[in-house]
């Protein structure tokens, strides 16, 4: 009886028309395609790479792209092509643990400053502000600067910058959530805080966090590249796009092909996202759904 | 309204102090400590006792947070490790290079990106507003960085038009030609923005009523546009532009890079190589101050344009 009262009083879940309108989006599957497409080549680098990333091979250093080499080779004669296979790896787990941990404890706070208000709001908030002032990039330079560049420190690096646009868009709905008849009707069965915002609140506004999580996964990659051509990377010789485009920029005069193809990389890769992204958007901002 | 301002400007205080807050923690994160971070494990304990003195590192911490604040909020951002002079002196000295290379991107971004977001407005789902988005969004997708090298490659390495290096210049046509790369790379990305947020804003307020009525009572659609519609659309535009600021500075570290330009990307990569601590944690805050002052700026600027903010909450 009383969960009948409630799921009465909730909401429908709001997924069919946002699939409906996702499906009918042709741009959105180019973006699910190509994104499809890079995580498959980097789960299956070993399979697909002609060569080992980081193995040497001196008499080869700086071929152009040949029959051999599809990518040519660095200045190391390591084969371009295996290592964007493998760089692939660094960028997409890098790119979405980050996120994964941005948009668990972003959300979080976000939630619980909006079902708490009062002061402890008024902090959160008050934080996520300044650090939405930071630059993503700089935040993210300074940190990686201080805790010093290696895979898990990059990770935090890029977690903490998006942390705060996570804690923004969890908190708005969540103050609207809070006064809607089925949370009131939670509240008066006697359910714990806790069990309202995770079981009442979350999923009404999951989908508005996934949808800034895979534009901010694009973000991500970004600032992983940024940070790798700075030099704040994974050390190498562990093939990263970004390190790689660092590596070939002393050579740019001479070896075009050591920038282009992991520049290429990263672009399509950040492509993807943005289109998926936008696509998401469009398909739960009820204003735009219906042109498709 | 001057209540408002000053309300406005009072926020900022909390988060500046925060922001130096955090400022300070950050730098705390440093694993073992700066001095051992800066003069490496091989120091002798004296060289290392000497430095954590001069750094203020022997206090205990809520001394230390005391005087930081303090010392910061007084304008003093303190000074380089390596070359010795102040935080703002190192700054003073790049700034120019950075902010040329900033407004000059604005200013690519505004002339290009709005009128691209009105075409794509007015002709709404036709080509024209396909290829600008499909423009925007490949805008968007590019980290500073990327762009850079490829029209790098592209423009001074393959067809040899600019050079390579931007180097200060006191002839002014090879001072723009050093400029245009770096300013063209940086304002495409901006123009792509811009596009996007001048369409959306200009289809908000093409579904306006007062629009229509425009329309109804026949007024020319070419001023229907510029004045009646773009008119309002700016509103939003300007305040975005504003925000955009604190990335187009990130954006601009990427590029300075990039070009071999001297700039605030310079200062900052040099400060990373030679763990230069205090300068990292000067740049930081100089930083940081620059965007919250900006944004302070353009919210009250927005207040001033659009007259439906009230100043009374």
């Amino acid at each position: 009886m009383t969960d009948f009262a409630i799921s009465q009083s909730m909401p429908a879940r709001q997924s069919s028309p946002v699939l409906r309108a996702l499906r009918r989006n042709r741009f959105a599957w180019i973006g699910i395609g190509l994104l499809a497409l890079i995580v498959l080549v980097a789960i299956f680098a070993p399979v697909f790479a002609p060569y080992d990333p980081l193995k040497q091979n001196i008499l080869h250093r700086l071929s152009p792209p040949s029959a051999d080499f599809w990518f040519g080779t660095d200045s190391y004669g390591r084969d371009v092509l295996s290592r964007l296979l493998y760089g692939a790896r660094i960028s997409l787990s890098i790119g979405f643990l980050s996120v994964l941990i941005a948009m668990v404890v972003g959300s979080a706070l976000g939630i619980l400053a909006g079902y708490i208000g009062g002061v402890f709001d008024q902090i959160v908030m008050g934080i996520v502000d300044v650090m939405l002032s930071f630059p993503t990039l700089l935040l993210g330079l300074m940190v990686a600067a201080m805790l010093g560049a290696s895979f898990e420190n990059l990770i935090i690096a890029i977690a903490i910058t998006e942390t705060a646009p996570f804690a923004r868009v969890a908190r708005a709905p969540t103050i609207a959530m809070k006064r809607r008849d089925f949370v009131e009707a939670g509240r008066s069965l006697g359910y714990t805080p806790l069990h309202i915002m995770r079981v009442h609140i979350l999923p009404n506004i999951l989908s508005d966090i996934v949808v800034v999580a895979s534009l901010w996964m694009a973000s991500a990659i970004r600032t992983e590249a940024s940070l790798a051509f700075i030099g704040l990377g994974a050390l190498p010789p562990t093939a990263t796009w970004g390190g790689m485009i660092r590596e070939g920029f002393d050579n740019i005069l001479s070896a075009w092909w050591l920038v282009v193809f992991p520049s290429l990389a990263i672009l399509l890769t950040v492509l993807a996202l943005n289109i998926l992204g936008d696509a998401l958007r469009d398909a739960i901002d009820p204003k735009t759904r219906s042109q498709g | 309204m001057i209540g408002y301002v000053i309300r406005r400007l009072l926020l900022a205080i909390p988060t500046l102090l925060a922001m130096l807050t955090m400022v300070f923690i950050l730098v705390r994160l440093v694993p073992g400590d700066a001095a051992v971070a800066m003069l490496g494990d091989r120091a002798s304990a004296q060289t290392l006792q000497n430095l954590r003195a001069q750094l203020g590192l022997d206090q205990p911490i809520p001394v230390q947070y005391v005087r930081f604040v303090t010392d910061m909020l007084s304008g003093d951002f303190g000074r380089s490790m390596t070359s010795g002079r102040t935080v703002l002196e190192e700054v003073a000295l790049v700034l120019p290079y950075t902010l040329e290379l900033a407004l000059a991107a604005m200013l690519i971004g505004t002339l290009l990106g709005i009128p691209l977001g009105v075409v794509a407005a007015v002709r709404r789902n036709r080509w024209p507003d396909y290829v600008s988005r499909i423009l925007s969004l490949v805008g968007l997708s590019f980290p500073g960085f990327v762009s850079g090298i490829l029209m790098l490659l592209a423009f001074a390495v393959w067809l040899q038009w600019l050079p390579v290096m931007s180097r200060a210049s006191t002839d002014p046509l090879s001072h723009l030609r050093s400029l245009a790369l770096p300013a063209l790379n940086l304002g495409l990305i901006m123009t792509a923005y811009i596009a996007r947020v001048t369409r959306s804003s200009m289809l908000d307020v093409m579904g306006e009523d007062y629009i229509r009525t425009a329309r109804a009572k026949g007024v020319k659609p070419s001023k229907l546009i510029m004045r009646h519609a773009l008119g309002n659309a700016l509103i939003p535009i300007v305040t975005v532009v504003g925000l955009y600021f604190g990335t187009l500075i990130g954006n601009s570290v990427l590029t300075e890079i990039v070009f071999t330009r001297p700039g605030l990307g310079k200062l900052i990569l040099g400060a990373l190589q030679s763990r230069d601590y205090t300068l990292l944690q000067g740049l930081m805050v100089v930083f940081a101050t620059f965007v919250i002052l900006v944004n302070t700026a353009t919210d009250l600027i927005y207040a001033l344009v659009d007259p439906r903010v009230s100043y009374a909450q």
